[in-house]
């Protein structure tokens, strides 16, 4: 449903983006993979999991995986206060918890107003960076989440 | 006891159908939704005969006719395919894969009954 | 709503589940999805679609659909590309067939112009030119689906001659495919009034006979007015599996005899029956469905067309019992569970909340809360009652391996099984098929003596096999025991010291010893048979009944035999936990898995180097893990005295010493899979939920045990090295 959704909106040119913050940087994602947005509450952790892996919590039933996006995108890991929330997010079958500072706004953008990234040597730019906006002389990277988890391919073989 | 009936059908309009059609003739029917779980089905229930479709997903009614004549339990239960064409291509194939007979679709109660009487005792 | 009227609704519901399905289908090809499962799925929809319509004489729909699924299939058989074009038009056409679908349901009008349009094109889209509407013609004839009185037609042809003989010579393949001569015979004879001439001329020696193979023959006369094709269609399903001949009764007449010797007392056509009947129920396992192809039910032999007859060959057609059961989608048996879960965990949450709040244990609100907890537990157990299944149709499946692996062996078996009724979740018992089978071939193989050793020690030749299944405080408990020789024991300790598995100069009790075969690498068959060598021991056994929550134990008895029980939970969707602390994580070890909790005193606890440590438990020493730095929640070990140890038996019945921070308690824990939203992590079995509405982890002791003592390191390190 969520693809179709997107082609649909992609055909009309329109794009909702839900934009957020961590530290000085601010990122959006589409919003069509955010399934909801909620306060931060202290995980359980994961036995060897990587840092960014903040562990588990309780959403209505189901055990839901932290990811701490600042940690995961390469920054500081973020101190995390109750003021921190939790964009819950669909990825593929998955659903996932990205901690963030704090969600700012949601973007109504036409597909044009999205830039290539620019070839940087970054290997997490090239993981998760799917395009760059210029709104009100803010720069906001749009992110993409397929690869947010972390990559197990090593044990499929 | 009256006899069972298993019928396998990946679709819910053919299957109810197949359940009125055979209730109304006295047999107990029970249902499979494509050639896997008729596997299943058919382990648990033990039916007299096998009524199935062929264009079903994860296993066809192909397979999952020569599924059933792989296991010398079940060799002798008669299998009857339901075919939409009267396709004389896929009715031998369902034969070679060891089926008793066929009911061309859409089927009439009184031919579906009689098909299953003419392959069960 | 009369029957009918409710299937048509439920077509109407499928058709639009299948618009969906054509359409996102479609819509996923012209994305460059090129799955042939994806084009297959596309024709099922509408092939579906047409499938119901026929049998509501919706023509207009049966038309349309056609022309659409003969261009389906062109692409399905890859003689028409799924061009951008194409597939434009397909989507179109699909546009079309919903119109048809909302048309035929309402009754409203569809644009006849357009849909001729649309058929055009999709005929135009078949290479082979636009043959699918004459196609469409020979399928008209759809009769309308009705219920009225069962009545078999009889067909009422002219009066021909007098009687037709039809001479009648099965081949193999018509036994192959289930079809039975004596149902042919059967069919014949509401033709009219039949003789029936057995030819049995074919039949070789009783020794020589192959029980699949086709001897006999049949002739027999029809006499009464039924017409060629009438006969004919009675040998519609084995036509190309027999020699068939048809040929008026006159004329045969005009031939003299016929050349077959006939076998005209039908008292020892029943006897040639009934022999072959024996000799097939000796060469192949005995089937309710096998009715032996020579034997023509006397009531079938010369016995009047009998149109009224029941279908029921076994008795008078009656009418179902009234809904006793009901049918329901195993999806929505488990949203029903899961909701119930997270009712037990709610639950919990508010005790734990009240309790906090300082109402007293008489309160109202306490007392009612106590009720409550009560009343969900009862819900709870319901309905997880719902997926339970009984144990049956997994013993059903033992018979047939026991004949098996009695020929293969050259012993004499017997199979008793008691508690076929027990119920079990669904799950458990699709998992318990292999394991199972794996035990009885053991017990055969290995546990019975062969006859002449029986007879030897004065038992009966023929072995007993019991396979049992009872409820006991919560649990199912499967039984498998034999009545042979009991374990070797003087064996099995030699060849676990041989293979290195246990110490030379090591005292074993029996038990212990007995336990041997549970561990990996062991293998009691220094002859690697067929039957139980196939590179799977006991361990293996024991690891598929340990990942379904479940204990193995053997008991055995020397010269009396010996007996698995294996014990194992009723559901997998919650566990009996033990509650425990490990540096301020509050984590879940299955109480099935452990065997006692002690407090370790200093003197008990010794160093091995490292962070290896043991500890001493009446005269033996086991290995101390230490769970927090095990999962990696501390980097030193715990000071043992300050902390309890859990006692458990792990694979191979090894034992260790588990040791955590403190225990908490015992509860019922709600089991949450891990895997949906992330992914297995190495010594974490599932998760759960607590009171306090924070995820508890629920270990994998198995693993844990493992990774510590560097056994398995292989599992161990590929794991590890996945999460990095």
């Amino acid at each position: 449903m969520t693809q179709t959704n997107a082609n649909l909106n992609a055909a009309g040119g329109l794009r909702e983006l839900i934009s957020f913050r961590i530290g000085a940087q601010e990122f959006c994602v589409d919003i069509m993979a955010v399934r909801e947005i909620r306060g931060w509450t202290a995980a359980t952790a994961l036995p060897q999991s990587p840092p960014f892996v903040r562990g588990v919590i309780n959403l209505r039933g189901a055990v839901l995986p932290i990811v701490d996006l600042a940690a995961r995108l390469g920054f500081e890991s973020s101190e995390t206060s109750d003021r921190h929330v939790i964009i819950v997010a669909q990825i593929g079958e998955q659903v996932v918890g990205l901690l963030v500072d704090a969600v700012s706004d949601i973007l109504t953008v036409t597909d044009d107003v999205i830039q290539p990234t620019p070839d940087v040597a970054s290997d997490t730019a090239k993981l998760f960076v799917r395009g760059l906006l210029a709104i009100d002389g803010r720069m906001i990277s749009l992110i993409g989440l397929e690869r947010v988890l972390p990559d197990f391919e090593l044990e499929a073989a | 006891m009256s006899m069972t009936v298993l019928t396998v059908d990946d679709s819910r309009t053919m299957r109810e159908m197949l359940r009125l059609a055979l209730t109304e003739a006295g047999y107990r029917v029970v249902q499979a939704e494509d050639g896997l779980h008729g596997l299943e089905v058919l382990a648990a229930e033990a039916p007299t005969v096998i009524v199935t479709d062929i264009n079903m997903p994860r296993m066809d009614g192909f397979g999952f006719i020569e599924e059933v004549r792989s296991d010398p339990q079940y060799r002798g239960v008669p299998i009857l395919v339901l075919t939409t064409e009267s396709d004389a291509e896929k009715k031998n194939r369902a034969r070679m894969a060891g089926a008793t007979g066929w009911i061309v679709k859409p089927f009439n109660p009184v031919k579906l009954v009689d098909a299953i009487r003419r392959v069960a005792a | 709503m009369d029957p009918l009227a409710a299937i048509r609704e439920t077509f109407f519901q499928e058709c639009e589940e299948q618009l969906a399905e054509l359409e996102n289908g479609l819509l996923a090809m012209e994305a460059g999805d090129t799955d042939p499962e994806t084009i297959n799925a596309v024709f099922r929809a509408v092939h579906s679609i047409k499938g119901g319509a026929g049998a509501f004489s919706l023509e207009a729909l049966v038309r349309f659909a056609h022309v659409f699924e003969t261009a389906l299939d062109e692409m399905r058989s890859g003689r028409l590309a799924p061009t951008n074009e194409v597939l434009k038009t397909l989507l179109r056409a699909a546009d079309v067939l919903a119109d048809h679908v909302r048309a035929a349901h309402d009754g409203s009008a569809v644009d006849e112009a357009h849909t001729a349009e649309l058929a055009e094109e999709l005929k135009a889209l078949d290479p082979n030119g636009a043959t699918a509407g004459e196609e469409s013609e020979g399928e008209e004839d759809w009769g309308d689906f009705e219920f009225k009185p069962m009545s078999v037609d009889v067909p009422a042809a002219p009066a021909g001659p007098s009687g037709w003989r039809v001479s009648f010579k099965p081949r193999a393949d018509l036994y192959a495919k289930a079809n039975e001569a004596a149902l042919l015979l059967r069919e014949l004879g509401r033709l009219g009034q039949t003789t029936v001439e057995l030819d049995a001329s074919g039949l070789p020696a009783l020794t020589e006979l192959d029980p699949e193979a086709a001897y006999l023959a049949w002739t027999v006369t029809v006499t009464g007015d039924a017409d060629e094709t009438s006969i004919r269609e009675v040998f519609e399903f084995v036509d190309g599996d027999c020699e068939l001949e048809v040929s008026p009764l006159a004329a045969v007449a005009a031939e003299g005899e016929a050349s077959a010797t006939p076998v005209e007392d039908p008292g020892e056509t029943l006897d040639i029956g009934a022999l072959l009947a024996r000799v097939q129920a000796v060469a192949e396992p005995p089937s309710p469905q096998q009715v032996p192809p020579a034997a023509p039910a006397p009531a079938a032999v010369a016995t009047p067309a009998d149109p009224s007859s029941p279908p029921d060959g076994q008795g008078q057609p009656r009418k179902p019992e009234a809904g006793a059961t009901i049918r329901v989608d195993l999806e929505r048996v488990d949203r029903l569970i899961d909701l119930v879960g997270e009712l037990v965990i709610n639950q919990a949450m508010l005790s734990q909340r009240v309790m906090e709040a300082g109402f007293a244990r008489a309160s109202g609100v306490a007392m009612g809360l106590d009720e409550l907890e009560q009343l969900t537990r009862e819900i709870q157990d319901s309905v997880m009652a719902i997926r339970a299944q009984p144990v049956k149709s997994v013993f059903q499946r033992m018979p047939r391996l026991v004949r098996e692996v009695a020929a293969m062996t050259g012993k004499p078996v017997r199979l008793v099984t008691e508690g076929e009724g027990t119920e079990v979740d669904k799950t458990v018992i699709e998992r318990l098929a292999d394991p199972l089978t794996h035990m009885i071939r053991n017990a055969i193989d290995h546990g019975l003596e062969s006859p002449e050793k029986r007879a030897a020690a004065g038992k009966p030749a023929e072995g007993v096999v019991r396979l049992t299944a009872a409820h006991r405080s919560g649990r199912i408990v499967i039984e498998v025991a034999d009545d042979g020789g009991g374990i070797n024991r003087e064996r099995v300790k030699s060849i676990a010291i041989e293979k290195g598995l246990v110490a030379p100069d090591a005292a074993l009790s029996d038990e212990e010893i007995d336990n041997l075969i549970f561990m990996p690498g062991f293998s009691t068959a220094s002859e690697v048979s067929d039957i139980s060598g196939r590179g799977v021991g006991m361990d293996v056994v024991r690891r598929s009944i340990q990942a379904l929550g479940g204990r193995i134990t053997i008991s055995s008895r020397p010269g009396k035999g010996s007996t698995f029980t294996m014990s194992l939970p009723l559901t997998l969707a919650v566990l009996d936990g033990m509650v425990v602390s490990v540096q301020g994580q509050t984590l879940v070890a299955p109480i099935t898995a452990i065997v006692e909790t002690l407090l370790p005193k200093a003197g008990d606890v010794h160093s091995l180097g490292g962070s290896a440590r043991v500890i001493a438990i009446r005269d033996t020493y086991v290995p101390l893990i230490d769970v927090g730095m095990a999962l990696g929640y501390r980097a030193g070990p715990l000071d043992a005295t300050q902390g309890v140890a859990l006692l458990i038996e792990g694979e191979g019945g090894a034992r260790a010493a588990l040791l955590v921070d403190a225990i908490q308690g015992q509860r019922q824990v709600v089991i949450k899979s891990l895997e949906a939203n992330y992914r297995q992590v190495p010594g974490v079995a599932a998760a759960t939920i607590l009171g306090d509405g924070r995820v508890a982890l629920i270990l994998d002791i198995d693993t844990i045990v493992a990774v510590s003592r560097g056994a398995d390191s292989l599992r161990a390190e590929k794991r590890l090295a996945a999460t990095g």
